[in-house]
């Protein structure tokens, strides 16, 4: 299962209608082993595609030493998809490389960049398998949203 | 001369869980032969045929490969590189 606080949730969902009809991708880190997603980080889409995410591979490098030098791991790896459901294509199960996270995805066809829901739905995916897990929004505390 | 490899979380099934290896070799095809004698298969991990894999991404002291040589980058004494999987879908 997935828990992530309200004001994260949200977060993802804003990228994702703000990018829309390109796909939005990014990552929640959160402290190495905790499982916790605390740290919203949003990416471009470097591919700049309806179809297709890839993070810039200098932007990725920086990520990485950063959550490095923080003790984190991406606890979610999130993208959109906006013209189709979220569930992860064949392109997203061949290339997800994190076995711990959690995989997002989050689809915009229905209401693009309009306000309107938005599917959210998490996932699994090692070894080129997808497990569905529930998704558990938890409301943020007082401190969590002054900080975002 | 060693070059400090960072290995990421997917390939350390080839390095009994270590997040870095040394390893040895004047350019970035040299060590990464180097390294498949320690660890195999961690090769095929990174090169498809005679090239990088498209979405592993390779950096030498931050540098991404592609933009200095590729598998020809010359590597010196004390060089960090850090391969990392592209984080992509579709």
């Amino acid at each position: 299962m997935l828990t992530i606080d309200r004001s994260t949730y949200d977060a993802i969902i804003a990228h994702a209608k703000r990018d829309h009809p390109d796909e939005a991708c990014g990552v929640v880190a959160g402290p190495e082993g905790s499982d916790r997603p605390e740290r919203f980080v949003p990416m471009v889409n470097a591919a700049g595609s309806p179809t297709f995410y890839e993070f810039d591979s200098t932007e990725l490098l920086h990520l990485y030493k950063d959550m490095d030098a923080r003790d984190e791991e991406p606890v979610v790896v999130y993208h959109s998809h906006t013209a189709t459901e979220a569930y992860p294509s064949r392109t997203d199960i061949g290339l997800a490389s994190e076995p711990n996270a959690h995989y997002v995805l989050v689809s915009t066809r229905e209401h693009g960049n309009n306000d309107g829901p938005v599917e959210f739905r998490s996932y699994r995916i090692v070894d080129g398998k997808v497990t569905e897990e529930e998704v558990a929004v938890v409301d943020t505390t007082d401190t969590e949203s002054e900080a975002s | 001369m060693t070059i400090e490899v960072r290995i990421p979380t997917i390939l350390r099934t080839y390095t009994d869980g270590k997040k870095a290896v040394d390893g040895e070799g004047a350019t970035l095809a040299a060590l990464i032969d180097n390294l498949e004698g320690n660890h195999p298969g961690l090769r095929e991990r990174l090169l498809e045929g005679e090239d990088l894999r498209r979405f592993v991404n390779v950096y030498i002291n931050d540098e991404d490969v592609r933009f200095i040589g590729g598998l020809e980058a010359e590597l010196s004494d004390g060089d960090q590189v850090v391969v990392l999987p592209a984080v992509a879908g579709g």
